[in-house]
């Protein structure tokens, strides 16, 4: 039994104080990099259980974008013969849809943090926004795989001598930019949400179509170059747009690459992101009360 | 013994909205919130609890609850269903916050208010252990090490490969418990994880709760199960309807619990329907209360205890009078006792109100009940209302520094002791 002997009432030095609010902008980094092993078992745990009893396994990370570019092969492609800005159309779609995927999956997916943790968060306390964080890592990791496969198809392009487009490599630190910055946007976003939904179950209903909206008026499509007027500064107006033009640009070698466009995106991400932090903050204390 | 204060407790207090909660869509909460600012106030939601209703209309869950835990104590909370428990166990844990008031802690602080926490149904065992583990609060390295002593203690070795999905629930318990009991922090807060799980493995884990506390730990424990409560705590606290209504020793805390579980009767109205008496003597009303509090409030051992019968005479030709007996725990009488004591009570007809005063310093701590009878002539019984009052004892809350166990026998007067040497 330790027994320090000293005066224990004068003595105020507490290791945690657990009070009504918290400061506005009091965000413990430290604590959620503390919790980091917790991070990695969350990203293993939605790996491993996303992929039990199916057949397939983690081939359905590979699959999903190539039946879905397959299909905007054949309607966007063949039958509405939209331009693909003088690329081959796998090409075109695939980057674009790889590229979509990563930042809606992100959003999507964080934006049930509370709702779909909430048995968890009722019981015990870790940062809660490590979840969101794995979320947006084992989003990476697909992201990470499919676009492998993305360099295999082109490979397979090049080598054929159907599209021949040289690779610079002075574009690989934007390329981690536009990861960066989909992250940011995908995470902002999606625990804005999350923290919206804990009172009003509305805004889940909103994202699927709101995403899929957005997805129109983004260049996943169609390229931004054959857009013009009104339309194109709607396009402009989506921080998507940027990004995945500049994919394309660094991928393929056409498309629109501006810097004031990605620096739109980039006030656009950490703006969101900054909010959307703001929220969670505030609501994963009172949530429990609320969800 | 000086030990360091490790959990300060300081004015807690939690207010939840009731009834209006269930605005779960924009629309309900604008209409809400639209009637709030120009339509009639939002009427008040029902409770049969008032007296925990605030002026804004709010539920208060706990209220203004202070109490402070030494390093080292294993302090029991109990308490009724709704008498707070869960809620000061929430805001300790940290899974919600309070709405005034503040709790500081010394050391790091765990909290099991279920076991097995986030247990994924696909994973196995294994991996089930480190994901359990790391939400509550482990690095993967603490686990790794304690892998092997974890798997032991779960007793379930042979299914450490199977996907928890598989598991049976006692299994689920084993294998969530053996993790928390792993966790090596200052302050361990657990809930009811003791209800599930076998005999044998109870056991395991009240053995293990109190090495853990003989290693200077601190442990709260929260159960409904009173003989886990007085074999593991050394002290407990007593919650009713948000308040605090004792803190002390175990056996004190735990016979205060069981007579207000049990529902101590100290007040009631009787109608026309179901009175208690006979037409010449009709009861209408029975409070008991401790001399100068209020009914309801803890009546000590050195209390007064106040016992008043309010009733209505018809006129009649002979005499009526109310008796008490006094029954211990075990149902025995104790003593008897009636007005019809008093020589020229003067009874008159209409309404009247009999009074009995217990003295103070003579019933021990413990639940009491009172049958009441109608005597005619000071002679025969003419009716009786077995165990109608019931109510508890608390021991003097200075006393519990001295000698923390309950005396024997239900009696404690105080005696008159001297000493002189011849």
């Amino acid at each position: 039994m330790p027994d320090k002997g000293r005066n224990v009432e004068k003595e105020e030095k507490w290791d945690l104080i657990i009070s009504p609010k918290r400061g506005l902008f009091s965000l413990n980094i430290g604590e959620l990099f503390k919790y980091r092993d917790l991070i990695l078992l969350f990203v293993k745990r939605d790996f491993i259980a996303n992929y039990k009893q199916t057949v397939l396994g983690p081939l359905w990370h590979i699959l999903q974008p190539l039946l879905t570019t397959l299909t905007f092969v054949i309607i966007f492609g063949n039958v509405a013969k939209l331009s693909a800005d003088g690329t081959p159309h796998l090409l075109f779609y695939m980057i674009g849809i790889i590229t979509w995927t990563y930042f809606s999956s992100c959003l999507v997916k964080t934006s049930t943090t509370f709702v779909s943790n909430a048995h968890i968060f009722s019981k015990v306390y870790f940062p809660r926004l490590s979840v969101p964080v794995s979320v947006v890592i084992s989003n990476f990791i697909t992201f990470f795989v499919q676009f492998l496969i993305f360099i295999v198809f082109y490979l397979y392009y090049f080598f054929s001598n159907k599209y021949v487009y040289g690779f610079s490599p002075q574009y690989l630190p934007l390329l981690l930019l536009l990861v960066l910055l989909m992250a940011m946007l995908g995470l902002g976003m999606g625990i804005i949400i999350s923290s919206l939904t804990t009172k009003y179950r509305d805004f889940s209903f909103l994202v699927g179509f709101g995403v899929q909206l957005m997805m129109y008026i983004s260049p996943v499509i169609f390229p931004l170059s054959q857009v013009s007027g009104k339309l194109k500064y709607l396009l402009l107006c989506n921080p998507m747009t940027p990004v995945i033009e500049t994919m394309r640009v660094i991928c393929l070698g056409k498309g629109v690459l501006n810097g004031y466009h990605l620096a739109y995106t980039a006030c656009f991400a950490v703006v969101t992101l900054f909010i959307g932090v703001l929220l969670f903050n505030r609501i994963e204390k009172s949530f429990n009360d609320t969800v | 013994m000086s030990s360091e204060v490790v959990i300060k407790v300081e004015h807690l207090t939690k207010k939840y909205r009731l009834g209006v909660l269930t605005a779960d869509t924009l629309v309900e909460d604008l209409k809400l919130w639209y009637r709030s600012r120009f339509g009639k106030k939002n009427h008040q939601p029902a409770s049969n609890d008032a007296s925990r209703i605030d002026s804004d209309g709010l539920f208060l869950a706990l209220n203004n609850v202070d109490f402070s835990v030494n390093q080292g104590e294993i302090l029991g909370i109990i308490g009724k269903n709704g008498a707070g428990k869960s809620t000061l166990l929430k805001i300790l844990a940290r899974v919600t916050a309070p709405t005034h008031g503040c709790v500081k802690i010394k050391g790091r602080i765990a909290s099991l208010l279920e076991v097995g926490t986030g247990f994924h149904p696909e994973l196995t065992g294994r991996e089930n252990i480190f994901l359990n583990g790391a939400i509550l609060g482990m690095t993967r390295q603490e686990i790794t090490g304690k892998l092997d002593e974890i798997i032991d203690f779960s007793g379930i070795e042979n299914h450490m490969d199977t996907p928890v999905k598989r598991y049976s629930s006692g299994m689920k318990v084993r294998l969530g418990f053996a993790v928390a009991a792993h966790l090596e922090p200052e302050i361990l807060i657990v809930d009811e994880v003791l209800a599930v799980g076998d005999m044998e493995f109870q056991k395991k884990c009240l053995g293990k709760m109190q090495g853990i506390s003989k290693t200077g730990r601190t442990i709260l424990f929260v159960s409904h199960n009173m003989t886990a409560v007085r074999n593991l705590c050394t002290n407990a606290i007593l919650l009713n309807d948000g308040k605090l209504v004792f803190r002390g020793g175990t056996d004190e805390a735990v016979s205060g619990y069981l007579g207000g579980a049990m529902g101590n009767r100290v007040h009631f109205r009787f109608d026309e329907q179901n009175s208690i008496g006979v037409d010449a003597l009709k009861i209408t009303e029975i409070r008991v209360y401790a001399s100068g509090k209020k009914i309801g409030d803890p009546i000590l051992m050195q209390d007064k205890i106040v016992i008043q019968i309010l009733h209505e005479r018809m006129p009649s030709p002979q005499r009526y009078d109310i008796s008490l007996q006094f029954k211990g725990e075990a149902g025995e009488i104790l003593f008897s006792n009636g007005s019809g004591r008093m020589e020229t009570p003067g009874y008159k007809q209409g309404k009247g109100l009999l009074e009995a005063i217990v003295p103070g310093n003579l019933l021990n701590s413990g639940i009491f009940e009172v049958n009441v009878m109608v005597v005619e002539n000071r002679r025969n019984i003419v009716h009786r209302a077995d165990s109608l009052i019931s109510f508890t004892v608390v021991q003097n809350q200075s006393d519990t520094g001295a000698w923390q166990g309950r005396a024997r026998g239900d009696m404690n007067p105080v005696l008159e002791w001297t000493y002189r040497s011849e």
